[in-house]
């Protein structure tokens, strides 16, 4: 066989480097992990009981390609009655698996090679190779803990030059927790209008914002035409595994990802479809409870890592915390290596999400509390002893 | 609720430190307002879950709900029967209830015979008590919002993005 059997693009995506860690996670038995990029809680069983219900009523078929009709338009009145903004369920919502599609379908549908997409790092892994493998370049710009991990103007400003197609927002952040007051996000929109450059934004943390409301970068004056909103049910309702999220935007770009979508995907499974539609109609109070709780744990990580000595930002969104590991002397693998073997509890290396998560780790505070509380034992022990 | 009560109800054995740290409420405050929930009787009292399905308990083997028909007494309606009911000691729970009868109660007792006798000798001939139906429990699935069976294992892959 001839030996190259693997494209030239694919070759030269760099294999994630911490797979050897994240290997050796899955390999011990007994470890509290606060590595898990996934929400703890079990998907509501209103929720589970209405795929169920619709499976045994015969719904097993192939959707419309942009997704079940009365899903898009449950989409559309949620997203009109908690912000305000409104989507054409015919021609400006397509419904697909999780944000993770959504992201893919975006980048290939917008890229032309050589388009650059700006994409603040440390960042969700998918990104960067997803625009490349559409032929664009990653354009990464570095964020800092001192501003809190947050994206500024000046940021934007430095990184623009006329072959920037895009920029990639993703807030509350995975994996950092910065998320954007409205005041922070009017300060991007304005440098984003002036360069006329499309937002890909995902917001599929949004419901888990804690201190402040969340604001949809549509909302802002002049976002929505180039802006594509790109959430789903995986974090809010608890149904990762179900593969659900949706794209909103303008008609052309909706069109666009449309056709790619029935050609690859076709349309995502309709069980889980019914599902998505009943999360959305049915009853609040589980989802409320989850972002209780996740709120509570947010505020005992923070406590805990400054009583350990870890300096943390304060994360105001997702389930993530992402402290500096510097003062241990360790790199963040390292230390995350150490800790699991010495300690059995597993956090993420900062550098999963890009060179730049150098000094730092990503601990999820999807876990219980009787865990997180043991966890933090452990890890202070562990930094004690160095 | 209040932050403090929730999370009690959740787990009796959280310390105030740990309450304050998870609601941002100061330590000696947290304190405070437990004790003063304790003196004004929100809080009873502090119990363990134990699921009553996987241990033996020799004098409490068996139980039943009872519905008990009452005829009110003038001017304090069911409270006073109720009172001379729930006084047992076999009985556990005991509700008012609205519909087709007026008290339920939760009797529980070391074997069949026990609880009969109860239901036959004590409650029965009871004045103001004009009937019962007796149903015995089989099995209970779900308890105050706990389903009673082992918690199970964790189903997600231990690390992710």
């Amino acid at each position: 066989m001839n030996k190259n059997i693997v494209s030239n693009k694919v070759q030269q995506m760099q294999p994630s480097g911490i797979r050897v860690f994240f290997d050796l996670v899955l390999g011990m038995k007994d470890v509290i992990s606060l590595g898990i990029g996934e929400p703890d809680f079990v998907t509501p069983w209103h929720i589970r009981e209405s795929a169920i219900y619709s499976i045994e009523q015969g719904y097993t078929s192939y959707t419309s390609n942009k997704g079940l009709l009365k899903l898009r338009a449950y989409i559309s009145q949620d997203i009109k009655k908690q912000h305000g903004l409104e989507y054409d369920i015919n021609d400006e919502i397509l419904v697909t698996v999780g944000v993770s599609e959504g992201v893919d379908l975006l980048m290939r549908a917008i890229i032309d090679p050589g388009d650059k997409i700006l994409i603040p790092v440390p960042s969700y892994v998918s990104y960067g190779p997803v625009a490349e493998l559409a032929g664009g370049i990653a354009k990464f710009i570095s964020l800092n803990q001192k501003n809190g991990f947050k994206l500024t103007s000046e940021d934007i400003e430095k990184n623009m030059d006329g072959k920037v197609k895009a920029i990639l927002l993703n807030y509350p952040c995975n994996p950092t927790g910065a998320t954007y007051t409205k005041k922070e996000l009017l300060a991007l929109n304005k440098v984003i209008q002036k360069h006329d450059i499309l937002v890909i934004s995902d917001e599929v943390y949004d419901a888990l914002t804690y201190d402040f409301a969340h604001t949809p970068f549509a909302t802002l004056p002049g976002a929505k035409e180039r802006t594509i909103y790109l959430n789903g049910f995986s974090k809010n309702y608890a149904m990762t595994g179900w593969r659900v999220g949706f794209a909103c935007g303008p008609k052309a770009i909706i069109a666009a990802m449309t056709k790619i979508h029935q050609y690859t995907i076709m349309c995502v499974p309709i069980m889980s479809q019914m599902a998505a539609s009943e999360a959305l109609i049915g009853p609040r109070k589980p989802l409320d409870d989850m972002k209780r709780e996740y709120h509570r744990r947010r505020d005992f990580v923070i406590g805990r890592l400054n009583e350990v000595g870890l300096r943390c930002h304060k994360p105001q969104g997702a389930f993530y915390a992402f402290p500096s590991v510097r003062k241990t002397g360790l790199s963040s693998v390292d230390f995350a290596s150490q800790l699991l073997k010495k300690k059995k509890v597993a956090v993420v290396p900062g550098t999963a999400f890009g060179p730049e998560g150098e000094g730092y780790i990503r601990i999820s505070y999807a876990s219980g509390f009787d865990q997180l509380k043991e966890a933090f034992v452990r890890i202070e022990e562990f930094v004690k002893n160095r | 609720m209040d932050a403090i009560l929730e999370l009690l109800a959740k787990d009796a054995r959280i310390t105030p430190l740990e309450i304050s740290k998870l609601t941002k409420i100061k330590v000696e405050e947290v304190k405070k307002r437990i004790r003063k929930y304790e003196k004004d009787g929100i809080i009873l009292g502090y119990k363990t879950v134990i699921n009553r399905e996987m241990v033996e308990d020799k004098e409490r083997e068996v139980r039943a709900l009872i519905e008990v028909k009452v005829m009110p007494q003038k001017d304090l309606g069911f409270d006073k029967v109720a009172e001379r009911i729930y006084s047992f000691p076999e009985v556990t729970n005991c509700y008012l209830l609205s519909g087709s009868y007026d008290l339920l109660l939760v009797v529980e007792g070391k074997d069949l015979k026990t609880v009969s006798r109860f239901v036959a000798e004590k409650l029965s001939p009871m004045e103001h008590v004009r009937g019962t139906v007796t149903h015995f429990l089989l099995k209970k699935y779900k308890q105050d919002s706990t389903i009673l069976k082992c918690r199970e294992e964790d189903k997600r892959l231990a690390i992710s993005y």
